[in-house]
């Protein structure tokens, strides 16, 4: 589904990404992991399209997305959930909800949009309790739910989630994670950037770790989980017997 | 006294609600952008003199006057967008403030090529006998002037809140790379914020055409006066816009008539200066304020 080559990504005369190369089958669901400052951001930021300044090869669906801006990657089904959420906060979890299906409702896909709207409250019950209430007066999780449930309104192929646990407690990020394992069962692509290593390989089919800017590793979730030098910088701890337990 | 106080306040208000829309085109611009437009005066001038050449010299009825110099000032705006600030490679805040004080000095300039220099009068929308109230009286386009602009802040909350367009361009005001995320083009947003803003001020110029002289040169005071209102009131906030322009309006007049009339135009100024110092937010207005 998207295959990228030798990417080099720049913030200015900063070379942020320096030749990732990574695949992304459909279906699957996909860890980046790494520390700070790693680059994970900035690939799902360039994959968005907000970051226009790179080099190499980004193919989606074997046509290349050089040039593209974020909207024409939402029209051509690749949704990002970004850090910190970005929601808009005076408005209504509803009106969230419903922009985030902005360009369907351009195409007059309303039946579509508002079959998808049910969908989304029948995955996060609570944005139901507060359909009326302001976004910005929800709390880290519920905020969460709703980024997540506003990129879906868009029906992505792709969805990027970038650290969607940051923050949260860990019953939340169980529920969250379990909510990416229900998308993936419904067909749909994730790539995951966390720096909550351990969270996400516990879902992810592949996972790709990075450090300043390069793959320096990659492998299936489980083998990652148990490998010593993600251990060493990533886990803190001896994951074996967890995969073991998985197998 | 009292009624005399009332007839300040009744001239006030009828002055307050051109302010009002003038502001909100500031404020319109201002929610979506980012931008302060001082070209914005300049967009009442051309909304003031188109309408008195389109009714008065090319003998339209009102209606068709009022929809094609809004039309025509809205068109002018979104020009101004796509030929200047659009371009513009690195748009620092200060780099399209100056380009927008550009864009006001060549309008002016063209507007006295295309108007020449005499002051033009346009008379009121309608012959009605004016209405009396407890002694004073308000005047049949005062009361055209308060329906206009109540109709055209309805207008606009209705197509914030209840379109898709106005909540996208909402979307924009929050945060314009959430939105992009969403889909929603900024670029388009920032056009049709132009366009809007500059119909904004064009209906300022048009009411205002019967209570004053129009000439090439009217948009400067007039811009600064909305912008005072827009500041008064909180940029970025829309009831702020209207709140700011009646209180700059009434306390104006109110000046005028109990002190002085030289005073007329230093009230908006003092009033800019002491919310500049006071609360550089505004009344209403919610954002922090920053330098840049």
């Amino acid at each position: 589904m998207l295959r990228i080559r030798n990417l080099k990504c720049y913030y200015g005369k900063i070379r942020a990404i320096n030749g990732v190369s990574l695949s992304v089958r459909t279906g699957e669901i996909i860890a980046l992991i790494g520390a700070n400052g790693a680059g994970k951001s900035t690939l799902l930021l360039t994959i968005s399209g907000l970051l226009q300044d790179w080099e190499g090869e980004i193919l989606f669906q074997r046509e290349s997305l050089r040039g593209l801006k974020a909207p024409a990657m939402v029209e051509r089904g690749i949704s990002l959930v970004p850090e910190g959420r970005l929601l808009f906060p005076p408005m209504s979890v509803l009106d969230n909800l419903k922009l985030g299906a902005y360009r369907r409702s351009l195409r007059r896909e309303h039946a579509a949009v508002e079959q998808d709207l049910e969908e989304v409250l029948n995955l996060f019950p609570i944005l139901r309790e507060r359909a009326r209430q302001q976004a910005g007066t929800l709390s880290g999780g519920e905020q969460q739910m709703l980024a997540i449930g506003r990129a879906l309104m868009a029906r992505p192929r792709l969805l990027l989630l970038d650290e969607p646990s940051m923050g949260l407690a860990p019953f939340l990020v169980r529920l969250i994670l379990d909510v990416l394992v229900q998308l993936k069962g419904q067909g749909m692509t994730l790539l995951l950037v966390e720096q909550n290593a351990r969270a996400a390989l516990q879902i992810a089919d592949r996972g790709y770790v990075l450090e300043n800017g390069k793959v320096v590793l990659e492998g299936n979730g489980c083998d990652l989980l148990a490998d010593q030098d993600v251990k060493r910088a990533y886990l803190g701890k001896d994951y074996r017997e967890f995969c073991e337990g998985r197998s | 006294m009292l009624q005399e106080v009332l007839q300040y306040f009744f001239s006030g208000v009828t002055n307050g609600a051109i302010y009002a829309v003038i502001a909100l085109g500031f404020t319109m611009l201002f929610g979506t952008t980012g931008l302060i437009n001082f070209a914005q005066g300049e967009f009442v001038m051309l909304g003031a003199l188109g309408l008195i050449t389109l009714w008065k010299g090319l003998d339209l009825p009102l209606w068709l006057a009022f929809v094609l110099s809004t039309a025509g000032v809205a068109a002018t705006g979104l020009l101004l967008e796509r030929l200047a600030i659009r371009t513009v490679r690195k748009p620092h805040p200060i780099v399209l403030v100056i380009i927008t004080i550009g864009a006001s000095i060549l309008l002016k300039g063209i507007a006295m090529l295309a108007w020449g220099k005499d002051a033009r009068s346009a008379p009121p929308f309608s012959r009605h006998p004016p209405l009396e109230v407890a002694g004073a009286t308000l005047l049949s386009q005062s009361i055209w002037i308060i329906v206009i602009v109540v109709l055209v802040v309805l207008a606009l909350q209705a197509f914030y809140r209840k379109s898709l367009t106005g909540k996208a361009m909402q979307a924009c005001a929050i945060n314009q790379k959430a939105a992009l995320l969403i889909g929603i083009p900024s670029e388009r947003m920032t056009l049709l914020a132009f366009a809007l803003s500059a119909g904004m001020g064009g209906i300022g110029g048009i009411l205002v055409a019967p209570v004053t002289m129009s000439s090439y040169d009217m948009g400067m005071l007039l811009g600064l006066k909305g912008f005072c209102a827009a500041m008064l009131g909180g940029l970025g906030s829309s009831w702020g816009a209207v709140l700011g322009g009646m209180l700059l309006g009434i306390l104006e007049a109110l000046g005028v008539g109990l002190f002085s009339s030289s005073l007329k135009d230093a009230i908006a100024f003092f009033l800019l200066l002491g919310i500049l110092y006071l609360r550089p937010s505004g009344i209403l207005g919610e954002k922090a304020v920053h330098r840049f």
